[in-house]
């Protein structure tokens, strides 16, 4: 196809702007600017209007002027340049080759928005990934090729969480994996500390990152997931990898969607975002899953910052929607000292309950899990009721949920960064935590498993 | 006539075709080089606006849109079951075998296998006077499902030719009618429809029989009418999904349409992989073969998310004319207003609440009005129920969605994400739910149930409602202060929610809970609560009436006793009879 140019612009506005007496361009080309002083930046086509296009420049339109720029149009969409070298390597965050190394020789090039995957061909998710986690393992168990998100807030250990969760299920997975991380908008002391986690736990030569840091251009964090996803869906269908995908922090990539959606002048939903944000939040988490015919898996672990803790705000309540589970942390955990901080009250796993028992985990994950969850749920009551009529007062029952509720906080969920529990460890320390309760308290698990479990010591 | 235009402008799923046209309002027109299929939603003077139903990517000015000169529309006819369709009834399996695992735009391919013969039998012979809606043939669709081919609404008049029983694809003509106006019109085994238009009836007819679901919170509690309309709203990790797929297996319909609007991919996967897999409980067959699923995941184009709820209710009209019980379970229709919203926006139109349109209450009505009880124009009794959805934003009720479907259906299941975190399923919040059809309904079940069934009901709701409110006070002073009769209460309660409500979808024998058990069991449940209240009024304290046993042996009744030995519970029953004439 024959590659056009243009000189001029007609408008300048945010990161947008528009050529006019184009003829024969097309919604979502790629567009390469070029500024007399020799700089060049990139951008697609988000509108058409007669022979007027609409550019979004991902750098941003900083000195671009209606005179000063060199418009190309280059006749095809965003792709990304694949290879099975690109595992190890750090892109910046529309996919440039970051570390000095030189340009990847593609093996093959690929529009970056992916096609949808035909339902019909998708593989239901069913093995469990074993990440030495009590509260994930036991809790909210995490799917190879389901997509679950971590809800966390600022200053919360979510980073420290999601490196753990990496090294200890890499290391139990020995077949061929791959990392996949990507960056919005974090800070590079952030980006550093994965990097380094990385290095340290010697995975970092099976992690291919896409970096956009805070100081990064804004527009660019809408091209980063996508980048990511299509090397990572690369390495899981064309390579048959297992692929853990790390999307940090999904709470940036909104907002960088609302202010270029301000810049458009779009109508607003709620909180100012976009009416498509859903929408939009979707074309990144689907592009998760296993599909028939290929041997690897795309799991992702995006993480969000709720702003103001606030899980009904927006960004995670929308995330909540499309994603299968969330892990949620919770700030009053991690002030009395709990680590990882998991709220598993709020936290789920939709995928759990096909990927455990007989032949996954153990047969009695299933009841022990609803037992543990239906026993802690009542701990939060108690507690409420104990801060009205104070601890004295309560019943005995009462106060056994108590004792149980402690425990369960100071030795289920708190566990050390480097400590990995095998998921017979985990359950077993669940039913160690049960006999704190009255047996016949125990309305969710078959007399069976009690027998089997509740009984021995 | 030409009706053949230029792209003139591309904005996201919109374009805008310049100047005057000859577009319809709704029209149906293919787009670009590889025919994308769109509606045109508006026309201005200036502009004839397009909603495109597949990925506009790589679309350009100046490319071409075709008129079709009808509706947007969707192909009837055998084949249609055991099927799973995007919003726009594209064949995805069929898709998937030209194309691969990723769905590519502008694949064109037959709605229904249009070269796989049906064994027919022909119904009409030459001469015969044909009505609107009239069934002229039949052939086994599935081994449990017959289809049965009717007139077009459109035509009436006289047969002047009709092929013998025989093996007939779907689309080649099998009768000839001369209209009363003479014109001689071929029909073929399918049809087309316009999907935004409700396919004529008869007559509406009154409600009376509920649709069994096999919950019994939903069944004993809140049921909904075979021809009703009822809401699931509910946060994220509520269980509105899974309690869709419950229904959709167990509903005792005969027909199920499942729709995942805007949901996700791996949900429909599992839909059918269980629906192939799974046995209907009356057939013994797989439940595949009386249902059609129709996947427009979250991904998938936002304007076909928005047709997709029309495109299933229409194949959901379609079986009902045939004389069949329909049911069709839209999740999430949060989605499709969504993506009402989305192009509403596109187009500038002035917001209403939250940024949706200010006809949302009008189109979700018209949508919610198209389930009913009818008689059918060839006077078959039948219905269609819908069953949406709603996913509230922050599990926030107030919002437009939930309070304008709260509106137009008359039942009200309020998942509760409290219920969520304690893993009590499914989440149905009995103090907020309801359901307007129990007047209706009361006869059915006094008839075919059991006389007190309704009684019983009662007495289980005004001892939640009693919960609720001791609930106040146990908050504020612990249980142990109450007097023993509130005690007592508290108690039953629990055996209600643990034992009665709470239901374990996983569990294989509490899946599914026929009305006869969950009439016993309410019968054991209200028989210990009276045993004890005597008891308590003897002064025998509430400690002593727990220690019997007989409300944990309650709890376990659900998972314990099979379906086919209900009569165990008559058992439960004598035997606490026995242990309380024994306590003193």
């Amino acid at each position: 196809m024959m590659i056009k140019q243009y000189i001029g612009l007609s408008e300048v506005n945010g990161s947008l702007v528009a050529l006019e007496g184009v003829s024969d361009c097309f919604n979502e080309e790629l567009v390469e600017l070029r500024l007399s002083s020799g700089e060049k930046r990139v951008g697609r086509i988000v509108k058409i209007e007669g022979d007027k296009a609409f550019i979004q420049v991902f750098e941003g339109t900083k000195e671009i002027s209606v005179s000063n720029a060199m418009t190309e149009l280059k006749g095809r969409p965003m792709e990304l340049a694949l290879s099975p070298e690109i595992v190890g390597r750090v892109f910046d965050g529309m996919g440039r080759p970051k570390d000095g190394l030189g340009d990847v020789y593609p093996v093959k090039k690929a529009d970056i928005n992916g096609s949808p995957i035909n339902p019909v061909k998708r593989v239901y998710p069913r093995n469990y990934i074993h990440t030495g986690i009590s509260s994930i393992d036991a809790l909210s168990t995490l799917i190879r090729g389901q997509k679950l998100p971590i809800f966390s807030g600022s200053g919360m250990k979510h980073n420290e969480l999601a490196v753990q969760i990496v090294r200890q299920a890499s290391v139990a997975d020995n077949s061929k994996f791959g990392i996949v991380f990507a960056a919005m908008g974090v800070k590079n002391d952030v980006a550093d500390y994965f990097r380094r986690s990385f290095e340290e736990a010697n995975v970092m030569d099976r992690v291919t990152m896409f970096l956009n840091l805070s100081n990064d251009p804004i527009v660019e964090r809408l091209i980063t997931p996508k980048c990511a996803l299509t090397a990572a869906e690369y390495l899981a269908f064309e390579l048959n990898m297992n692929v853990l995908v790390i999307l940090t922090d999904m709470t940036s990539y909104c907002e960088a969607l609302r202010e270029f959606s301000s810049t458009k002048g779009e109508i607003p939903a709620r909180k100012g975002f976009p009416g498509y944000l859903y929408s939009d939040l979707a074309s990144i988490y689907e592009r998760a899953g296993i599909i028939d015919g290929a041997d690897g898996s795309v799991t992702q672990i995006p993480i969000l910052t709720m702003p103001n803790d606030d899980i009904t705000h927006p960004i995670p309540d929308l995330t909540g929607f499309i994603t299968e589970g969330q892990i949620v942390l919770d700030r009053n955990l991690e002030m009395k000292g709990v680590y990882p901080p998991v709220n598993v009250l709020t936290s789920l796993s939709r995928l759990m309950k096909d990927g455990i028992g007989k032949g996954y985990t153990r047969e009695d994950h299933k009841q022990l899990a609803d037992q543990l969850f239906s026993c802690y749920s009542n701990v939060q009551d108690v507690r409420s009721l104990a801060s009205v009529i104070g601890e004295d007062e309560l019943s005995d029952e009462d106060k056994e949920y108590l004792e149980f509720g402690k425990k369960f906080e100071s030795e289920f969920l708190t566990q050390g960064e480097n400590e990995s529990r095998s998921i017979d460890e985990t359950l077993d320390l669940g039913w160690s935590l049960l006999r704190l309760l009255p047996r016949n308290s125990l309305d969710r698990v078959k007399e069976e498993y009690l027998v089997k479990y509740y009984d021995k010591k | 006539m030409d009706n053949s235009y230029e792209i003139y402008s591309i904005n996201g799923p919109v374009i805008g075709v310049k100047g005057r046209t000859d577009l319809q309002m709704s029209e149906m027109v293919y787009v670009g080089g590889n025919n994308l299929v769109g509606e045109v939603i508006r026309i201005d003077p200036e502009l004839t606006v397009i909603q495109v139903y597949e990925e506009t990517t790589g679309l350009s000015a100046g490319e071409k849109v075709i008129g079709t000169g009808h509706s947007m529309a969707v192909t009837l006819g055998p084949g249609l079951l055991g099927n799973i369709y995007d919003g726009i009834q594209k064949p995805l399996a069929a898709i998937a075998s030209k194309s691969g695992a990723f769905l590519t735009k502008g694949v064109d391919t037959p709605s229904i296998d249009e070269e796989k013969l049906w064994d027919e039998k022909i119904l009409v012979k030459k001469g015969d006077k044909v009505f609107p809606g009239e069934i002229f043939a039949e052939c086994d669709e599935t081994p449990v499902i017959k289809h049965r081919s009717m007139i077009p609404p459109d035509i009436s008049g006289e047969v002047v030719d009709a092929k013998p029983d025989g093996k007939y694809n779907a689309v080649e003509p099998v009768l000839k009618v001369r209209t009363d106006d003479g014109a001689i019109k071929e029909i073929s085994l399918s049809q087309k429809w316009p999907i935004k238009t409700p396919r004529p009836v008869k007559a509406r007819l009154p409600i009376t029989e509920p649709l069994l679901t096999g919950y019994r919170v939903i069944d004993t509690m809140f049921p909904i009418a075979k021809g009703g309309a009822a809401a699931i709203p509910g946060g994220f990790g509520t269980g509105k999904t899974v309690v869709q797929h419950q229904l959709a297996k167990y509903a005792d319909a005969d027909i199920i349409v499942y729709v995942g609007c805007g949901e996700r991919g791996n949900e429909m996967t599992q839909a059918l992989q269980e629906f192939s897999e799974l046995k209907d409980p009356r057939t013994g067959r797989p439940l595949l073969e009386r249902t059609i699923l129709i996947a427009n995941t979250s991904n998938m184009p936002v304007a076909a998310r928005e047709a997709s709820i029309y495109t299933a209710v229409t194949l959901a009209e379609y079986y009902r004319d045939m004389g069949y019980n329909a049911a069709m379970m839209a999740d999430s229709t949060s989605r499709w207003a969504e993506a009402l919203r989305e192009i509403s926006g596109r187009l500038e139109e002035m917001p209403a609440d939250e940024g949706y349109p200010a006809y949302l209450p009008s189109r979700l009505s018209a949508f919610y009005e198209r389930a009913g009880y009818f008689e059918s124009l060839s006077g078959k009794k039948s219905s269609v129920s819908i069953i949406g959805a709603v996913s509230p934003q922050g599990a926030d009720f107030s919002e437009p969605v939930t309070q304008n479907t709260k509106r137009f259906t008359r039942t009200f299941w309020a998942l509760d994400k409290s219920l969520a975190y304690a893993r009590h399923y499914p989440t149905i919040n009995w103090t907020d739910s309801y359901s307007e059809y129990l007047a209706e309904l009361t006869p059915w079940y006094g008839k075919n149930a059991a006389e007190d069934f309704i009684k019983c009901r009662s007495e289980i709701a005004a001892i939640l409602a009693d919960e609720s409110k001791l609930n106040e006070i146990v908050k504020l002073m612990g249980s142990d202060v109450l007097p023993d009769d509130q005690k007592l209460t508290l108690e039953t309660a629990r055996v209600i929610r643990l034992g009665f409500l709470q239901q374990d979808a996983l569990d294989p024998v509490d899946t599914y809970c026929p009305v006869k058990k969950s009439y016993k069991m309410m019968k054991a449940i209200l028989n210990l609560n009276y045993l004890a209240s005597e008891k308590v009024k003897q002064h025998i304290p509430m400690s002593r009436i727990k220690a019997t046993g007989c409300f944990d042996r309650l709890i376990k009744m659900k998972t314990e006793i099979a379906d086919s030995d209900v009569d165990k519970i008559d058992d439960i029953i004598s035997e606490q009879n026995e242990i309380f004439s024994s306590l003193k």
